[in-house]
């Protein structure tokens, strides 16, 4: 049995980690938050030069070519830290979508240009409240145009091209397509979202020159597959958030004093704080399998992707919640940074599809599992 | 990152498998025999063809297996529906704490016959007023000669009538603060002045009993650990007793849930096409498939030879409440037949309706919920103990809550 990180992945968290200690303090995240910004561009840069940008990217379009398990520790690492950046739109989504999608015109043109950070992906399926499906569709790719409305799109004011879920009338009634976001028929407004560290937008399309992603007809499953990949590295920044904010309401029981002796002493909060463990412990266990199956191609990556993602929410939402109740009043002041674990947790659980969204998702691919 | 046996690890589990296979017995070979007797077959059967506590060293009837060695033989063993149980206390958590605090007579004498299952241990620790506290126990030795006289009441002993012999934590001196002055011997449970009366559970069951020791006499030479010691060694015990119950519930699980909820209809659907019962059914598997791969990491450490860390103690503290939590919702499936619980009448025989009566149990023995929650807080999160208003007071001056 070896179900574990190696030395060198270990060697990699411990760079990861320092690095984002010396340039992701908190500070750097109250800055964006502060001033309601997309992102901080100076971090953006640094970590592209550090290359986790280009991690996964074949060598052969100016990657590393590591594996996932490398991405996965980076993940993790940028959600302990609530990186402003727009990682998981540019890597775990639009980079995901070409790799998985693009012909190798689309390659040659994105990915050397993603690997070093030069621009921005993004992705974007929702177009208003509830859940997304094909017939569900506004947003139309014909005869090279793109038209309709993207709301909200994560990243979306600072990136530099969109992969874009469409309605199609063949195959499974969508298709991909990829929309350069800096033209004239585009049009972008920010939309304010509960994290003011990270940009969100509402964009429209009037026509806007797109090309085909993949086949026609074939975007929602592409997009399914694109889903349950990104689900497992949204589910490993999910739990670094978790772990973190259990580690701050621990520091802060263990210093608070009320009625004589250091709250972390009280089994009210030893009880809440020993059940973050337990729910943080099974997460990341299940984001162990979820790493295993996105990188070894898995038949059972469906499964393990809503298992992760599953419980990360949970975990991550739970954390965060009870970091702010552990900090009792100021908890709750604009001055103290749990509200960072509280806007991110709740922003990433949402991103790609809800708690529920997900456990439908389970259910179907265990389904799957024991019919197979 | 895979789960992969290394080769050695395969040939061990080759070997294992290949000799279950030929060996494990059929429903036929255990045909007549009661529960204590097939055990003891299928114990006896393991301990000749040197399968038996394969940890232990060859001497005492091992084979001086790894911990990763042993996780596996645990694994092709429970793949075969062959006796289980009785000795789970004896090999589990007096071995143990024989080994480590025993003399080399002790270990001659007891431990190969641990081993072949030809004796059956009890645990004798709580009492009615030392459950989870339970260094608060009152049941006294006094020295005699070279003999110790014991007088006094445990409580919840599993297995008492069948046992051999007992681990037993006694009070050897009421005049020094609680845990200080306690001792632990092990005696016969044939001794006179040992009676044992069976404990009628809420599921109309007796698996426990309590168990009176009326000057009962145990040799100075059956004590472990010094006198005044005897924390010290009930916490090898205990520290065992969490390592051998583990994972938790057995029971009602995701499968079975799934497999009910397919067979009833709401709204004129199955079950399975509920999302409420869906939702449920997700947030139970990511909790197996959570303790499942948590495990997977443990057996890494083990397989690595490094002590897996504190994840491992959430099993039962995730499993006992599950189990309870899943029978509850299995028999709200079945609506007003949820109620039935009868071997003919009942979806798959009644196992949830008794899973739901045993399942209160679960979350006690061993350490309740509550306590599995204060030691993750104290000593996987380096929490405080919440303040004792018995610290350093002599044992006589503590407060009780009437009675005695």
């Amino acid at each position: 049995m070896n179900f574990e990180f190696s030395e060198e992945q270990e060697l990699l968290r411990e760079q990861a980690r320092g690095f984002l200690a010396d340039n992701c303090a908190p500070s750097v995240v109250r800055g964006v938050l502060d001033s309601q910004g997309d992102y901080d561009a100076d971090l953006w840069k640094k970590v592209a030069e550090m290359g986790w940008t280009s991690t996964v990217i074949p060598e052969e379009f100016g990657g590393l070519g590591l594996s996932y398990l490398e991405l996965v520790v980076v993940a993790e690492e940028l959600g302990r830290a609530v990186a402003p950046i727009p990682f998981s739109s540019s890597v775990y989504l639009a980079t995901e979508a070409i790799l998985a999608n693009g012909s190798v015109e689309q390659k040659e043109k994105w990915l050397p240009k993603l690997a070093s950070g030069e621009v921005v992906g993004t992705f974007a399926l929702a177009e208003g409240s509830g859940r997304p499906s094909a017939e569900s569709l506004n947003t139309r790719f014909e005869a090279g145009k793109l038209t309709g409305k993207k709301l909200p799109v994560p990243d979306g004011n600072i990136a530099d091209f969109a992969v874009i879920v469409t309605k199609s009338d063949t195959g499974d009634g969508a298709s991909l397509a990829l929309v350069e976001l800096n033209q004239e028929a585009v049009i972008r407004s920010s939309v304010r979202t509960l994290d003011f560290s990270r940009g969100h937008a509402s964009i429209e399309f009037k026509g806007a020159e797109a090309e085909i992603l993949g086949a026609d007809g074939s975007g929602w499953s592409a997009m399914e597959s694109l889903m349950d990949r990104a689900a497992v590295m949204f589910a490993w920044e999910q739990v670094g958030i978790a772990d973190a904010a259990l580690e701050q309401a621990r520091d802060y029981a263990m210093g608070r004093y009320a009625f004589g002796r250091a709250i972390a002493s009280y089994q009210a909060i030893k009880h809440k704080l020993a059940d973050m463990y337990v729910k943080n412990t099974l997460a990341r266990s299940n984001c162990y399998y979820g790493a295993w199956a996105l990188n070894s191609d898995s038949s059972e990556l469906g499964l393990a992707a809503a298992t992760a993602r599953v419980g990360a929410i949970q975990a991550s939402v739970n954390a965060a919640q009870e970091n702010v109740q552990t900090h009792g009043g100021m908890g709750f002041t604009w001055e103290f940074d749990c509200q960072f674990f509280y806007r991110r947790a709740k922003l990433l659980s949402v991103n790609i599809g809800s708690e529920g969204f997900w456990q439908d998702k389970l259910i179907t691919a265990y389904e799957q599992s024991n019919v197979a | 990152m895979d789960f992969a046996d290394t080769q050695e690890e395969a040939a061990f589990r080759q070997e294992a498998a290949d000799w279950l296979k030929a060996n494990a017995p059929s429903k036929q070979d255990l045909e007549g025999m009661d529960e204590i007797e097939a055990a003891k077959f299928w114990q006896k059967k393991k301990y000749d063809a040197g399968w038996a506590c394969i940890t232990w060293n060859k001497e005492f009837g091992g084979r001086g297996a790894t911990a990763i060695q042993s996780v596996i033989w645990n694994q092709e063993e429970s793949k075969y529906d062959v006796p289980q149980g009785v000795f789970q206390i004896g090999q589990g958590m007096a071995a143990p704490t024989l080994m480590t605090w025993g003399q080399p007579e002790h270990h001659e004498r007891y431990l190969p016959k641990l081993a072949s299952g030809e004796e059956i241990w009890c645990q004798l620790f709580s009492e009615p007023a030392g459950g989870s506290d339970l260094a608060a126990l009152r049941t006294k030795a006094e020295k005699e000669g070279d003999d110790w006289i014991i007088n006094g009441q445990k409580i919840w002993t599993s297995g008492a009538h069948y046992s051999d012999y007992g681990i037993l934590v006694v009070r050897t001196d009421p005049n020094v603060a609680k845990h200080k002055g306690l001792s632990y011997f092990f005696l016969d449970m044939k001794s006179p002045g040992v009676e044992i009366k069976p404990i009628k559970q809420l599921t109309g069951g007796a698996g426990f009993n309590e168990v009176y020791f009326t000057d009962v006499r145990i040799p100075d030479s059956q004590r472990l650990g010094e006198v005044g010691q005897g924390w010290q060694v009930a916490l090898t015990t205990l520290m065992n007793e969490r390592a051998a119950i583990g994972g938790g519930g057995g029971g009602v699980n995701v499968d079975l849930a799934y497999k009910i909820a397919s067979e009833v209809m709401i709204d004129g659907k199955t079950a399975t096409q509920d999302s409420a019962v869906r939702a449920k059914l997700a947030n139970w598997y990511v909790q197996e498939s959570g303790l499942k791969f948590t495990g997977y990491r443990s057996m890494t450490a083990l397989s690595k030879g490094t002590t897996p860390g504190p994840e491992n103690s959430i099993g039962k503290l995730v499993g006992a409440p599950k189990n309870q939590e899943m029978a509850s919702f299995c028999m709200d499936l079945m609506e007003m037949n949820g109620a039935i619980w009868d071997e003919e009448l009942s979806k798959e025989a009644g196992l949830v309706q008794m899973s739901y009566m045993g399942s209160p149990g679960l979350r006690i023995a061993g350490g309740t919920d509550e306590i599995m929650a204060n030691i993750i807080a104290e000593r996987v999160l380096g929490l405080p103990q919440e303040p004792r208003m018995d610290k350093g007071m002599p044992f006589t001056d503590v407060p009780t809550g009437g009675g005695s």
